[in-house]
């Protein structure tokens, strides 16, 4: 494989605190160097002006749906959607069918990402056996097939001692226990959140507190055990204001948000659109700022994109009746640059931050940073051109975004993972990855 | 199907102006009178094709739109989801799709999730009325219980107040906006548990206490209390509900004036009002279900594209 040199972009690297222009030369799939006017004799060279170059991007929060509904998005069309949108690592949840909670379920995961070649998939464990919340899974057997942290993902770890017990136990391996914080007795037959809107549409709401009641006690049995929890997708001005005052006091809690929390409120459900439903549901204004202030201040860590891809039936039916979840790969950069630095919340350099080292950090990821020797997972992006969302033209299988027609900053002009790219602009869905 | 100056659908009061309420509530006045007549039917609505759609169980509101319809000469037919395909899993719209396929011109329909009747409308050409879709709103009630209050006092500045179950409630939300939007003093009471979060902010006064309600109000909308609620727990159980929050003859004896009571029905007697209220003198329950008719004739009207300055001469005279 012939060395990279990507030339003349503003290299973005939180990890080692760079920020300038500056060449990037990858090889043998290892970053060589990064510096000014690095000579790569028989490079390709990729030029970058103008461009942002950053370490690939790494999200701890992906549903690839397989195995089990292959029809709504594979291992293979989900880490072509990462690539696509700057991802170069994802962390799979594992409520795939079956659940991902033994050594064949998370080989299969790492097999069938080999196969796909693009993005890096990270396999999470279960909890508990069949994401039941009764008996531990086997973390020990877990961790050893390649699983980075372990999750009941898509409902909360159900009881209070099961976390306990998980959190301690997961401290003989070094991995976080991921959950995803809903009191179900709260939120049971809840379709948006609970506030002006959903009494106006008259859906039952699910109330901030269903959130905020599992973060504290997740926060109190991080605290007891010295184990790492990590919360997924918060949504509540509350549970910001809950992990900040954990951080404060040392309690190994971090904690994430995506981009469409970090984006939309409440009142995109109007007129019934079944994109806005996801669980947590889309907040308040409060809530968001609450949300965009943690991000900026370090108390939320990082940003994951929750991707989850749903058939285009399901989600074509009542608001009631249609599952929660949005696809968020192909999206989140131009949302997070358009709404959270066009907005001025975060800074360029915060936002990658954010998606890059912070994430790699949480799950333990040789990913995340640009060090010579480290993997040459990059990505290189125009943080200025823009681009209309159109749906049909995602490589995930799926379309249920709440972003289709916006107009977002940011274009993806390349990805390469272990130094080989994976995605161009204008690469069509279909067409094979890579050169 | 164009439609009138309504638009094409009628999906509830929140969307509507105040002068469009009035314009509903103005031709369902001529209307009345053709349901008084020995023979009652004027030919509308001749040749116009009309299909209720029922997919919860329902006596009043259907049989009283089918009998607009038919006193306006339309043909109907009644679908109801049991022994329908929907049971053999068929969406909703796919049903609609295909009962348009048959050349309909107007869909009334009746379904438990909230926006079902929205989520129809904008997948279909034919005429939309919402007969009550989940807690959402039910348009045409909340209609006929503007044209009662009206018929009695003027509505703007008369104190309104919603009685019991407002959370799972369609018919109070479309009470809400028609009463807020023509002037009226609105409240609601009740048990926290059964209402709404943020119901203030609609512009409505919360009452805790029943008997705060009746001292204040001109008017009282009692809702009925579904049976399910206590196996859910919002209330721990009839008897109680009755003792604290229903409205009784002597609650009623001891307010400063005579109100008004109104009941959407079906009426649990004993639970949420006294029989001897409901059956009492200033009860207009059966009003209600009178003027459920003329309301629903001039919706339909209107809807058809009828112009509402012809009502009066529309319905002609009467057939011999």
């Amino acid at each position: 494989m012939r060395p990279l040199l990507i030339r003349g972009g503003r290299v973005i690297d939180p990890a080692n605190g760079l920020d300038g222009t500056a060449d990037v030369l990858l090889d043998d799939g290892r970053v060589a160097a990064v510096g000014p006017r690095l000579s790569g004799d028989g490079a390709e060279v990729l030029d970058a002006a103008g461009c942002v170059v950053a370490p690939g991007l790494v999200d701890v929060h992906v549903h690839l749906r397989e195995p089990g509904r292959e029809d709504v998005e594979t291992i293979a069309t989900g880490a072509r959607a990462a690539v696509a949108g700057g991802f170069t690592s994802v962390c799979a949840m594992p409520n795939t069918d079956p659940v991902t909670d033994n050594q064949a379920a998370v080989g299969f995961i790492v097999s069938q990402a080999r196969k796909a070649g693009t993005a890096r998939v990270y396999p999470i464990g279960a909890v508990s056996l069949g994401s039941r919340g009764e008996q531990l899974a086997e973390f020990g057997e877990l961790v050893g097939a390649g699983a980075v942290a372990v999750s009941d993902d898509g409902r909360p770890v159900a009881t209070a001692h099961l976390m306990r017990t998980a959190l301690e136990y997961a401290l003989t391996f070094g991995i976080p226990v991921i959950d995803h914080c809903e009191d179900t007795s709260l939120s049971a037959g809840g379709a948006m959140h609970e506030g002006l809107v959903s009494t106006r549409l008259g859906l039952k709401g699910i109330p901030r507190a269903a959130e905020d009641v599992i973060v504290a006690r997740d926060i109190e049995l991080a605290a007891l055990t010295g184990g790492h929890v990590h919360l997924a997708h918060c949504s509540t001005a509350g549970a910001v204001a809950l992990v900040r005052e954990a951080k404060a006091r040392g309690v190994r809690v971090t904690a994430e948000a995506t981009p469409h929390h970090l984006a939309l409120t409440d009142r995109a459900c109007e007129g019934y659109d079944t994109h806005a439903k996801m669980n947590p549901p889309l907040r308040e204004s409060a809530d968001v700022a609450a949300l965009r202030a943690g991000l900026a201040d370090g108390t939320v860590d990082c940003i994951a994109t929750d991707h989850a891809p749903h058939p285009y039936d399901a989600k074509e039916q009542e608001f009631d009746n249609a599952p929660f979840g949005v696809v968020g790969l192909e999206t989140a950069l131009g949302v997070a640059l358009t709404d959270l630095v066009g907005g001025g919340a975060l800074t360029l350099p915060a936002l990658v931050r954010c998606l890059t080292s912070r994430p790699a950090e949480i799950a333990h990821l040789p990913a995340g940073t640009l060090s010579p020797g480290a993997a040459a997972d990059v990505v290189v992006f125009d943080p200025a051109a823009e681009w209309t969302v159109d749906p049909a033209r995602f490589f995930s299988k799926s379309r249920n975004t709440p972003f289709a027609g916006r107009r977002l900053k940011g274009v993806v002009r390349w990805t390469v993972v272990g130094g080989r790219i994976v995605h161009r602009r204008g690469d069509a869905p279909g067409s094979p990855a890579g050169p | 199907m164009s439609g009138g100056r309504l638009g094409k659908d009628l999906l509830g009061l929140e969307h509507l102006s105040a002068d469009d309420i009035r314009l509903i509530l103005d031709t369902a006045e001529p209307f009345k009178e053709i349901s008084e007549r020995a023979i009652k039917k004027v030919p509308v609505l001749r040749g116009k094709t009309i299909v209720n759609l029922f997919f919860e169980p329902s006596t009043r509101t259907r049989i009283s739109f089918e009998f607009a319809e038919k006193r306006l000469s339309a043909d109907t037919v009644n679908v109801a989801s049991s022994g329908s395909s929907v049971v053999k899993g068929e969406t909703l719209v796919d049903t609609a799709r295909n009962l348009e396929a048959m050349r309909i011109d107007m869909v009334v329909m009746r379904h438990g999730a909230s926006g079902a009747a929205q989520f129809l409308a904008s997948r279909i050409e034919s005429n939309v009325i919402n007969a009550g879709d989940g807690k959402h709103e039910h348009p045409t009630q909340g209609l006929l219980d503007l044209l009662t209050i009206r018929d009695r006092r003027p509505i703007a500045g008369t104190k309104v107040c919603i009685v019991g179950d407002v959370l799972h409630s369609r018919v109070a939300r479309s009470n809400i906006w028609g009463l807020l939007k023509l002037g009226a003093e609105v409240a609601v009471c009740g048990p926290q548990t059964l209402l709404p979060l943020g119901i203030g902010e609609l512009g409505v006064r919360v009452f805790r206490r029943v008997e705060e309600a009746i001292e204040w109000a001109d008017v009282l909308n009692v809702l009925r209390l579904q049976l399910e609620r206590m196996q859910a727990g919002y209330v721990p159980s009839t008897r109680e509900y009755y003792r604290v929050f229903g409205v009784t003859l002597e609650r009623l004896e001891r307010a400063p004036r005579d109100l008004i009571i109104m009941h959407p029905g079906p009426m649990n007697r004993g639970v949420e009002i006294d029989s001897r209220v409901a059956d009492g003198p200033h009860a207009v329950i059966l009003n209600q279900v009178t003027n459920g008719v003329a309301v629903r004739m001039a919706v339909l009207y209107l809807l058809a594209g009828g112009r509402p300055e012809l009502a009066e001469s529309a319905k002609g005279a009467p057939e011999r």
